[in-house]
């Protein structure tokens, strides 16, 4: 009997190393994922959850004291307009880039080994999404008025420039925001059902029935389901390609030099995938460990990701280097000396550490050894996060602080406010990060089952003729209902 | 009426929904042991003549879609038509704000070209058609679906983690509780039991 298989994502094949450690079953599978969601709260999560609401708090504090007396709180000068808030809003969306393209785009690029990590890459794309819409809505100045961005019909007739690049920015983030959310939503239903089935109190069986919608693992769904999420992933890998582009142009369609480069589109969106897989595997390598997945989060798993971390942070180093040609290239002088000042000029520090966090230190992952360290890994998915923050503050404060007349020159340093304010962002992120591990299943239990190989209904052919229990003693008939 | 009725059937039982009989009998759910039986024993429902079953499982099973003799998903179609939408959206919006509503000359540039309104069309476009592909995943799935017969068996509650079950409906024309129960055991089925719509499971098992 051959058999087309109806999805993008097909079971491994027979001589490729199995994709999870131990013997697991599929029922080790539900356990394993599902008991976090169950058991007590973990004296430590209530720690750790302390710690963040502790940013947040100081987040908010940071928004509220920034609305009662204006931008000016922030290091902003003239000409460097654009400081700590775009840096921030382009790092975390970058993060935020990582999700969507496991999910996505190795769906479709048919990489089993996502299933174990695609779910709390997701979330953390949602959330590292939510952190970088903050930047630009506060940085408007009057946020009561921020609606204008979005066509609504108002007394004044007004419509949004649809022309500008910041206004394309509005809708390409909050459009990756809203498909992320609906395709991590999506994933989650079946998971969701299984923790329903599972639930033991009435009140957890009711909440999670609404939420998985009474989903019954019934094929006729799973044949429109799985062409829905097919179809999410096709939609959702140019998405995730365009996100950045766009966030790339907010800079490279103005006349600044140093910005205005077409070479951005790309090199922006591989620093975003660069920066978002680092920070799937910082958070990884601590959960995996703490909750016990080591199974199903294996070694495996990370160090392919860290072959995409080399990879990225080469083309992003190979970019560096080839803005530098193209400033020479060029003939153009205000180009030429944008390029020199940033490698030698007041932010040569800033420049150096990005050029060795995010060319120089993932190198190391050239060696296998490296790259199938923990601790290694670890250091290098912060270094890499570092240099990517850096990398946006290189590109937006060296190429203002030194544009066409000298006479307006300036040096920009960030206000204690800048500072807290962004590290706030972080409070945000690990409360709803450790939300998420507390009450969301983690891994994408469904997805997981679907690769492994007993999941393959010819698995079972070398045992008798196909049908289950032809020659297993276990088949014990039951007793019959219409006796 | 009744063909009307038949139809309305017809429909829900392409979302999984099928009908109780006026008995309560709402259809015998078969347990098996793993998804290359379930495979199998759904091949063979579907020879023996019946059309109203369904299978549950943890997870999708590769060829099951053919086994059971169900055709291509038609979420493809509407997503498509959702994507239509929002290009549509895209460009009337940026044009009639733009050239229309409130044409704003600025250094004598067109009102409206379609380079500087692409971003914005890409993204209705990618929303509406994702939107529409979710929306229409669940309406033809008929879900949300609170109530659901098979949700009283204390057995079936295993298909979301590594149980894997056959249901046959009652209101199938070919259904007959001995002979329907007859063929799951011999497909090979472990366990089988008798559901009613309203009310619990025959409690033989227990």
């Amino acid at each position: 009997m051959s058999t087309v298989p109806h999805s993008a994502q097909t079971a491994q094949a027979i001589d490729d190393p199995p994709l999870f450690g131990a013997d697991l079953s599929f029922h080790d599978v539900t356990e394993l994922v599902s008991h976090h969601t169950e058991k007590k709260t973990p004296t430590a999560w209530f720690g750790a959850f302390a710690l963040a609401n502790a940013g947040l708090l100081l987040l908010v504090a940071m928004i509220a004291y920034l609305f009662w007396n204006g931008t000016g709180v922030w290091g902003l000068n003239n000409p460097v307009g654009w400081g700590y808030a775009i840096v921030n809003f382009v790092f975390w969306v970058g993060i935020g880039h990582a999700g969507t393209l496991i999910s996505a785009i190795l769906f479709l690029f048919r990489q089993p080994w996502r299933t174990a990590i695609n779910r709390s890459a997701e979330a953390m794309t949602i959330f590292a999404v939510m952190c970088a819409l903050i930047f630009p809505t506060i940085h408007v100045g009057r946020v009561w008025v921020i609606y204008w961005t979005l066509p609504i019909p108002n007394q004044m007739e007004m419509w949004p420039q649809f022309k500008s690049p910041l206004l394309w920015d509005v809708f390409a983030v909050s459009v990756y925001f809203m498909v992320s959310a609906t395709f991590w939503y999506v994933g989650m239903v079946p998971d969701l059902a299984s923790l329903r089935d599972r639930a033991r109190s009435l009140w957890r069986r009711r909440v999670l029935g609404v939420l998985s919608m009474g989903w019954s693992g019934a094929n006729r769904h799973w044949r429109n389901y799985e062409k829905a999420y097919l179809l999410l992933a096709a939609l959702a890998t140019p998405l995730v390609l365009s996100v950045h582009s766009v966030v790339s142009f907010d800079f490279a369609v103005s006349i600044v030099p140093g910005w205005h480069t077409t070479i951005f589109p790309p090199y922006f969106v591989a620093g975003a995938i660069f920066s978002g897989f680092a920070m799937v595997v910082t958070l990884l390598v601590i959960s995996r460990k703490v909750y016990g997945l080591e199974n199903i989060i294996t070694v495996n798993h990370l160090e392919k990701m860290n072959i995409i971390i080399l990879l990225t942070g080469t083309i992003v180093g190979f970019a560096y280097i080839t803005e530098f040609f193209i400033a020479w290239y060029s003939g153009v002088p205000y180009e030429q000396y944008a390029f020199l000042n940033r490698a030698f000029g007041p932010y040569a520090w800033a420049y150096w550490i990005m050029m060795s966090c995010n060319l120089l230190f993932p190198q190391f992952f050239w060696f296998k050894k490296l790259r199938r360290s923990i601790p290694f890994m670890f250091a290098v998915s912060i270094t890499t996060n570092i240099g990517m923050w850096f990398e946006r503050f290189v590109i937006t404060v060296t190429s203002l602080h030194r544009d066409y007349l000298p006479s307006s020159w300036d040096y920009y340093s960030p206000t204690a406010v800048d500072i807290l304010t962004f590290v706030g962002t972080f409070g945000l992120f690990f409360t709803l990060f450790l939300l998420f591990l507390r009450f969301a299943p983690m891994v994408a239990m469904a997805e997981v089952k679907y690769v492994m190989p007993q999941a393959d209904p010819h698995f079972y052919e070398g045992h008798g003729d196909g049908r289950a229990g032809a020659d297993e003693p276990e088949v014990a008939p039951s007793v019959s209902p219409t006796s | 009426m009744s063909t009307l009725k038949a139809i309305i059937g017809d429909v829900k039982a392409s979302m999984g929904i099928f009908d109780g009989r006026d008995d309560d009998l709402y259809g015998l759910l078969a347990e098996f042991r793993n998804p290359g039986a379930l495979y199998e024993a759904a091949g063979a429902v579907r020879k023996a003549g019946y059309r109203r079953f369904d299978v549950h499982s943890p997870f999708p099973i590769h060829g099951m879609d053919r086994a059971m003799g169900l055709g291509n998903s038609r979420v493809g179609w509407f997503t498509a038509l959702g994507g239509a939408a929002g290009l549509t959206l895209g460009v009337w919006l940026q044009w009639w704000t733009g050239s229309v509503d409130y044409p704003l000359n600025i250094s004598g540039k067109p009102f409206f070209a379609v380079e500087p309104s692409i971003p914005i069309i890409f993204e209705l476009t990618i929303l509406f058609a994702a939107l529409t592909a979710v929306i229409s995943m669940f309406a033809l799935n008929g879900l949300p679906r609170p109530y659901n017969p098979l949700f009283y068996s204390k057995r079936f509650a295993r298909a979301t983690d590594d149980g894997f079950f056959l249901h046959v409906a009652a209101s199938d024309p070919r259904f007959g509780l001995e002979e329907t129960e007859q063929l799951l055991r011999d497909l090979g089925a472990t366990h089988v039991e008798i559901l009613h719509d309203r009310g619990t499971t025959d409690g033989h098992d227990e």
